[in-house]
């Protein structure tokens, strides 16, 4: 169940906490992955503790011109893509009377229009092969909204909306296109909460604790495999029952 | 018949799973011979693969039949 051997996966924001953790269970199943992000020793040494099966593709999201450079990069190294992994997200908090347009712009454009023309770009050769995978990853906040998140719920509220448009496309080809939505993860973006703010957060959690980045790598793994293959247009949320929708 | 049309039909047949003598000229893709938006998709991709032509999307909107197909590739392919 869940071999993943010999697949072909292109992780974005692999330098990142969840995206690292995704793309190591990943490459655990077997598969070999494209690590891309933007800090290139990140993903250097990443890819020396995964050793084999490897290959660092970095990308700047926010320029449109590097996302169109990504997937034939990404193609020539590994022979092709099969699973396509949209995990690089970005945040700049804001409440909507300070927000500038450019904090807007920067999270609609990585996060939204990166993913957007990944999508496009992997959908002709999985077409082609009657087969693939493409896992984008939302957010709780995307469907509950958050204050000071306005740009960042409108991407992954995005995201999810795109994700079932494409997943109508291109289910006769054999491809499926889901959604997974993490809660709160404990990240380096969390790690600086005080003791205090956690506990307050994880008693809006029934399990009573943060999820790790093993925990949505896991719900990743179960997309990315062929086991998934009648789960089409879907959102897997992985929030320890916080929101359950 | 020309070598392109031959061609050309016998991709359509290949990739929509009908009938040869179904494959007319002047068969619509849609209207006659079944195919949804994405089968048409994928014959443009199809025809440019096999003749090497690029098709861009102005022209593949244009191209609804089998006839349409045959004459933009004998007009645009070395």
């Amino acid at each position: 169940m869940f071999d993943l051997t010999e697949k072909t996966v292109l992780v974005t924001g692999a330098s990142g906490g969840i995206g690292a953790e995704i793309a190591k269970t990943l490459h655990a199943r077997g598969a070999v992955v494209g690590l891309s992000g933007t800090r290139k020793e990140a993903l250097d040494a990443l890819a020396v503790t995964l050793g084999d099966r490897v290959h660092v593709l970095p990308c700047n999201l926010g320029s449109a011109e590097d996302v169109e450079q990504l997937i034939p990069a990404a193609t020539e190294a590994m022979g092709g893509i099969d699973i396509l992994v949209n995990n690089a997200g970005l945040t700049r908090d804001g409440l909507i009377l300070r927000m500038k347009d450019e904090d807007w712009d920067q999270v609609i454009a990585v996060n939204l229009s990166a993913a957007f023309r990944l999508c496009r770009a992997v959908a002709k050769p999985m077409m082609k092969k009657r087969a693939g995978r493409i896992i984008n990853i939302t957010s709780i906040v995307g469907h509950t909204g958050n204050p000071g998140q306005a740009n960042y719920c409108a991407s992954k509220g995005g995201m999810t909306a795109m994700s079932k448009s494409l997943a109508q496309e291109l289910a006769s080809r054999g491809i499926t296109v889901n959604c997974v939505a993490p809660g709160f993860i404990e990240t380096a973006m969390t790690d600086k909460l005080s003791d205090d703010q956690k506990a307050k957060l994880n008693a809006g959690i029934p399990a009573g604790r943060m999820g790790t980045p093993e925990d949505i790598a896991a719900a990743v793994v179960f997309l990315a495999s062929d086991e998934s293959a009648y789960i089409t247009g879907q959102t897997l949320h992985v929030n320890g029952g916080m929101a359950m929708i | 018949m020309s070598d392109v049309a031959e061609r050309v039909k016998k991709i359509v047949v290949e990739h929509l799973g009908v009938e040869e003598s179904k494959v007319t000229e002047n068969a619509s893709f849609i209207d006659d011979l079944g195919a949804d938006s994405l089968d048409t998709v994928e014959l443009v991709m199809a025809f440019e693969e096999e003749f090497g032509v690029e098709i861009p999307d102005d022209a593949a909107e244009k191209i609804l039949t089998v006839k349409d197909a045959i004459e933009f590739i004998e007009k645009n392919s070395k």
